[in-house]
């Protein structure tokens, strides 16, 4: 019965395709720091599944963006787990995409062809920091606020543009709630969005250019 | 290879896999689903819950003059706290009756009010008329209006306010 469903599926999705062209590659002789990507893809995969289950009830708004984490911790069943994972998901992810781009500059992985795959993996090492800084302020509470206030003045000080970037991070002259809904937006649908697609581009040169073995001494 | 009574390898990775795909898989279901459902069990085992509020000292009320007294219940529901006041008009038929009913009609909850002089309560949205005892005398409302439980301990009066 299961093999006529998929024998139906196959004929029509040619499903063997996909998990021979993903799965079924050529890999050179390799260790476990090559894991580093996969283990970056599956926290990204953690962080995706357990925000979508924290903005059930977040609120992103001055009045109740505390109140509604508050409940999260203590009114709802495993929202505890749920935060906790992400939380802590958060840290783990910027510390493994790092850990990954070492390994990848270490071993010169980023070299003719891979070029590309270096600079997607540029832009997803700064939009995972990005996420890291917009999710930093949504607890709303006093660690948040201040962290935040002391980042955008941070980008103030760049020469000229400096107090235009502060103004336009804060969406005003001071945090408000026009801060917690823009980082909230960035957060949960601007950057998300960069990182998939750039996860899949990243991807795609993998699996098109396969993956750059352990350099030895003629290389 | 000829077909042996045996599980092969194959076979064996197989139940295994799905064995411990089908834990893995609940172990990740069971918050997930409790952390999406969780309001509405509260919601359940919370949901008629009832406390006893004192309204004063049961001569502070005038025999057979419906009189109001007003109080204001907090509720707390995920991360909203909501403040609603209550009226409930506290009847003393007789020495030993007292009927408490809550102010709010029972056509579409307006607010009815105790006039003296008609010797009924009367509801200003859609004219409503209710006697003493709370029988409906005239207007839309489909029944009686609602009553608390009351008692009196020590000389307080209480009423049995549910939640909800
Ligand atoms: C969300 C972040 C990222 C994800 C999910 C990700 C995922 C992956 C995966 C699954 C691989 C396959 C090989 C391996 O695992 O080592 C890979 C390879 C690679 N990544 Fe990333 N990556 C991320 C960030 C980065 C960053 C920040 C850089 C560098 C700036 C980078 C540069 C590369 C390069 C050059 C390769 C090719 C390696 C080779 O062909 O041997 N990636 N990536
Ligand atoms: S609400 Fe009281 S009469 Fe309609």
């Amino acid at each position: 019965m299961a093999s006529k469903v998929y024998d139906w599926l196959e004929e029509r999705l040619g499903l063997s395709a996909i998990y021979s062209v993903t799965l079924d590659r050529k890999v050179p002789k390799v260790n476990w720091w090559f894991t580093l990507g996969s283990a970056s893809l599956f926290l990204f995969i953690i962080q995706g599944v357990t925000g979508v289950f924290l903005a059930v009830y977040y609120v992103p708004s001055p009045d109740h963006a505390y109140d509604s984490i508050q409940y999260i911790m203590n009114g709802v069943a495993f929202g505890w787990l749920i935060r906790g994972i992400h939380h802590w998901g958060a840290s783990l992810m910027v510390i493994f995409v790092f850990a990954h781009m070492l390994r990848t500059f270490f071993f010169g992985a980023y070299k003719f062809p891979r070029e590309l795959t270096w600079i997607t993996g540029v832009v997803l090492l700064l939009a995972t920091l990005g996420m890291g800084f917009t999710g930093y302020l949504l607890p709303w509470n006093q660690r948040a606020y201040w962290a935040t206030t002391v980042g955008t003045e941070i980008a103030g000080t760049v020469p000229l543009i400096g107090p235009f970037i502060t103004a336009a991070l804060r969406g005003g002259t001071d945090l408000s709630g026009v801060t917690l809904a823009r980082f909230f937006a960035v957060h949960i649908w601007f950057l998300p969005a960069v990182i998939l697609g750039m996860i899949g581009a990243h991807i795609y040169m993998i699996i098109r250019l396969g993956i750059a073995g352990i350099p030895d001494k003629d290389d | 290879m000829a077909k042996s009574p045996h599980l092969s390898r194959n076979e064996f990775v197989k139940i295994v896999v799905g064995a411990v795909g089908t834990l893995i898989g609940s172990v990740i279901a069971f918050p997930a689903v409790g952390y999406i459902v969780s309001p509405a069990l509260a919601a359940l085992r919370g949901g008629g819950k009832d406390t006893w509020i004192p309204v004063g000292p049961l001569e502070n009320y005038p025999l057979g003059v419906p009189t109001l007294f007003s109080f204001t219940r907090t509720k707390i529901n995920g991360w909203e706290k909501t403040t609603n006041s209550y009226g409930v008009y506290i009847y003393r038929k007789n020495e030993t009756e007292t009927v408490a009913f809550s102010n709010i009609c029972t056509h579409l909850s307006c607010r009815v009010n105790w006039n003296e002089e008609r010797q009924q309560y009367l509801c200003p949205c859609h004219n409503a008329q209710f006697t003493v005892d709370g029988l409906v005398a005239g207007g839309p409302p489909p029944r009686p209006m609602d009553q608390y439980l009351t008692k009196v301990e020590d000389g307080t009066l209480f009423i049995n306010f549910v939640e909800g």
